[in-house]
């Protein structure tokens, strides 16, 4: 009866790995033989084993199996690991540019190709796509040009939304691809009435959302899971656990271990899928658009990936992780573990793969060079700054009107 | 005495008051192991455990509420929201919860929560990293709000804020942690040197509620805060005219006696804030200006301020107040 917690101190969580220090994870126990199908019409608890297991197609040694194989042609794992090698190399040269002062700030995808490239090939054309700033690769699938990409990271007079947000904070509406805002998580919630409005509309559209494992944290995550709950909305709500926000390991966005099982007690059916594993999380992605497109409602899902380069370029990894922690990660590289299976298949080779790279490696530098020639960050020209005033409200109200005009006096003088 | 940069200050005087007050604790997205996204921190977490020092969930409105909580129940909590643009999450537990514990508990509870915030603009974040919300907290009853401007009152006014046992809003001017900024987004200059980054190490305040004359002139009244004040000194410098700079440092409760005195004796005003013009913290001056100074007055009371938009990316310069339109507007109350 009754201890004494007089000396017990404030629990805090700490990372699992420091500088200085080992980076070790134990390995997988989840093998793609492991978990069967999910009945498309299956109800939340039904899908607690998947939450709490990880559905994988690629096994250790990239052959694909198990029941989630989506069975996927050749040519559709050529198109996307053409889309994930594109957008590493084009990550790896905006971040050049970035460190040349020519972009002002970036973000890489790296080591998380894999989540909207796979996840949006997996999805119809009139689909929704509400992303972080971690999810720009969407883009290729749904075919923006690079060169418009490239002129809106650099903010240049070409930028589409005229220079007003800053660098990898994309919009497309050409591809449904959906504003991305500083802001982290506001998307989630707000994707839930994107879908909403899909099925008071009675279209055949689904909405997909990410939010970080971080971002989870914010109340945005817990609107998201209890409204598309309670509406069945045709909306598949992602997690990207990539295990740090910044500086913060996700031990401290949930105190449980596993973040997909928390959509269960939403009544959300709920899977955790391999996120460096192409093949599974597009046979997720397919099998969660099929429920939301029959009226079943959301599906969370838990992509379970890692973070391998920095935040942004703002950002120092070294000073609160071991530099090669992402070396030890059990999910491995989501590029080159397409590449093996593909090769493995005998439907890829190392010489096809050096010339894919060399022919994206001159795509995005004639991109590139395309790009500048609307204006660098340097020596602009720039979007004209009478976009400050402009599309704040539909039309602009007298007082924007009189600052317009005094801005202009001063600028113009 | 030590010169300090703000970043160094700000670190100084969360040191000073973790070692003073075993009831200051110390939380917030990346301020823990990391030390801060601008570094504030650095170092705390080792020297006093992470048990004072440490990382919270990506949840404003978490921090907010934890802090509001730890509050009540006596821990003096110091909380970072990383960037003043994301504290919106966090509005409800500060303008329903925190503000108002005091006088809808009859005095029985309170809540003695420092809440910094990096704001202002200067330094490409566009709309959601330049932001200065400062007057979205003025409006409301129960908080304190303060803007530091240099490494000394960053210092000496925290203090004062973790010191306070009401709630206060801390907002430090980012663009100025390194050094002075004076409008030219080309010079770049470092606090080194600065007769304001001569810091003491030790325990020091700057009371809450006085603002700083920072030039002292005859012929016109420059109030500002923040980053503005640095910009306005080369505003005053440009323009040739003798003018009284008053860096506000606290917005609520401001120091109206300093205004007045200051305002008997030029009979002529500019305000200067980098947040919008609408509804911004310089409409309430210059209407209490106008209450309490009319009759010496001698021309309108002018304000420079952000536009009434977003805060733009690549074109910042045309929206930030530079020291040209500050220097017309002292010249202009200046006309007969």
């Amino acid at each position: 009866m009754g201890g004494d917690s007089s000396d017990i101190p404030l629990h805090i969580p700490d990372a699992p790995h420091r500088p200085g220090e080992d980076a070790e994870f134990a390995d997988w126990p989840w093998k793609p033989e492991d978990l069967g199908m999910l009945e498309i019409d299956c109800s939340a608890e039904d899908s607690s084993g998947h939450a709490t297991g990880l559905v994988r197609v690629l096994g250790d040694d990239n052959s694909a199996s198990g029941k989630w194989d989506p069975k996927l042609s050749a040519e559709e794992l050529r198109m996307g690991l053409e889309h994930m090698l594109r957008l590493r190399i084009f990550d790896d040269r905006m971040m050049k540019m970035q460190r040349t002062g020519k972009l002002s700030f970036y973000m890489r995808s790296f080591g998380e190709e894999a989540v909207a490239i796979a996840q949006t090939m997996a999805l119809e054309n009139q689909d929704w796509l509400f992303p972080t700033y971690r999810q720009p690769g969407a883009q290729f699938v749904r075919g923006r040009d690079m060169v418009s990409m490239i002129c809106h990271c650099i903010g240049n007079e070409k930028d589409n939304v005229k220079g007003r947000q800053m660098p990898v904070h994309y919009t497309y509406k050409e591809g449904r691809f959906i504003s991305v805002s500083s802001p982290v998580g506001t998307q989630f919630s707000q994707a839930v009435g994107v879908a909403l409005a899909s099925r008071y509309k009675e279209l055949d559209e689904v909405t997909i959302t990410w939010i970080g494992d971080g971002a989870s944290a914010e109340g945005d995550y817990h609107y998201a899971l209890n409204f598309a709950g309670i509406f069945k909305a045709p909306v598949i709500l992602n997690v990207v656990n990539n295990q740090w926000a910044i500086s913060t390991h996700s031990n401290f966005a949930s105190g449980l271990q596993n973040f997909a099982i928390r959509g269960i007690p939403y009544g959300i059916p709920s899977i955790r899928v391999d996120g460096n594993d192409f093949l599974a999380l597009f046979s997720v992605t397919r099998w969660a658009r099929e429920r939301a497109s029959k009226g079943l409602g959301a599906t969370h899902i838990e992509v379970l990936t890692y973070r391998a380069g920095a935040h942004s370029s703002s950002d120092d990894p070294s000073r609160y992780r071991p530099q090669d922690e992402n070396e030890h990660w059990p999910g491995g590289d989501p590029i080159e573990r397409l590449k093996d299976h593909l090769i493995s298949i005998e439907e890829w080779s190392e010489e096809d793969h050096a010339e894919l790279s060399e022919r994206l490696d001159s795509e995005v530098m004639s991109a590139y060079k395309e790009a500048v020639k609307f204006g660098d960050l340097a020596n602009g020209p720039y979007p004209s700054s009478d976009a400050i005033f402009t599309e704040v409200y539909e039309s602009p109200p007298w007082h924007l009107v009189e600052q317009w005009d005094e801005m202009k006096k001063w600028r113009d003088e | 005495m030590p010169n300090m940069n703000m970043v160094e200050s700000v670190n100084s005087a969360l040191d000073t008051m973790l070692s003073n007050d075993n009831d200051v604790i110390i939380f917030g997205e990346d301020v823990g192991y990391f030390g801060g996204v601008f570094r504030t921190s650095d170092g705390l977490q080792e020297k006093f455990g992470k048990h004072r020092v440490f990382d919270s969930p990506l949840s404003e409105g978490g921090i907010a509420a934890t802090a509001f909580g730890m509050g009540i129940n006596g821990l003096r909590p110091v909380v970072e929201i990383q960037f003043a643009d994301y504290i919106f999450p966090a509005y409800d537990q500060i303008v329903n919860e925190m503000a108002k514990i005091r006088h809808r508990s009859g005095g029985e509870f309170w809540c003695p929560v420092t809440i910094r915030t990096p704001a202002g603009g200067g330094i490409r974040g566009g709309h959601h990293h330049s932001q200065s919300p400062e007057a979205q907290f003025t409006h409301t009853p129960g908080l304190k709000v303060v803007y530091c401007s240099t490494p000394y009152n960053a210092k000496g006014l925290l203090i004062s804020a973790i010191e306070d046992n009401d709630p206060v809003i801390f907002f430090e001017p980012k663009r100025c942690y390194r050094g002075p900024f004076y409008g030219d987004p080309h010079n770049v200059p470092t606090w080194s040197g600065h007769p304001e980054a001569e810091v003491p190490e030790s325990h020091y305040s700057v009371p809450l509620g006085e603002a700083r004359l920072a030039i002292e002139g005859e012929d016109c009244t420059v109030i500002a805060w923040g980053a503005m004040v640095h910009v306005c000194e080369q505003a005053i410098k440009d323009s040739g005219i003798s003018c009284d700079l008053i860096d506000l440092q606290t917005l609520v409760p401001w120091d109206r006696e300093a205004i007045e005195k200051s305002i008997t004796k030029t009979g002529r005003c500019v305000i200067v804030h980098e947040a919008p013009k609408t509804s911004g913290f310089g409409a309430e001056m210059a209407a209490s200006i106008q209450e309490r100074c009319f009759w010496s007055l001698e021309s309108p009371i002018e304000r420079v301020t952000g536009w009434d938009t977003p805060f733009p990316h690549t074109t910042e310069w045309d929206y930030m107040p530079g020291p040209d339109r500050i220097a017309a507007a002292i010249a202009r109350t200046q006309e007969e």
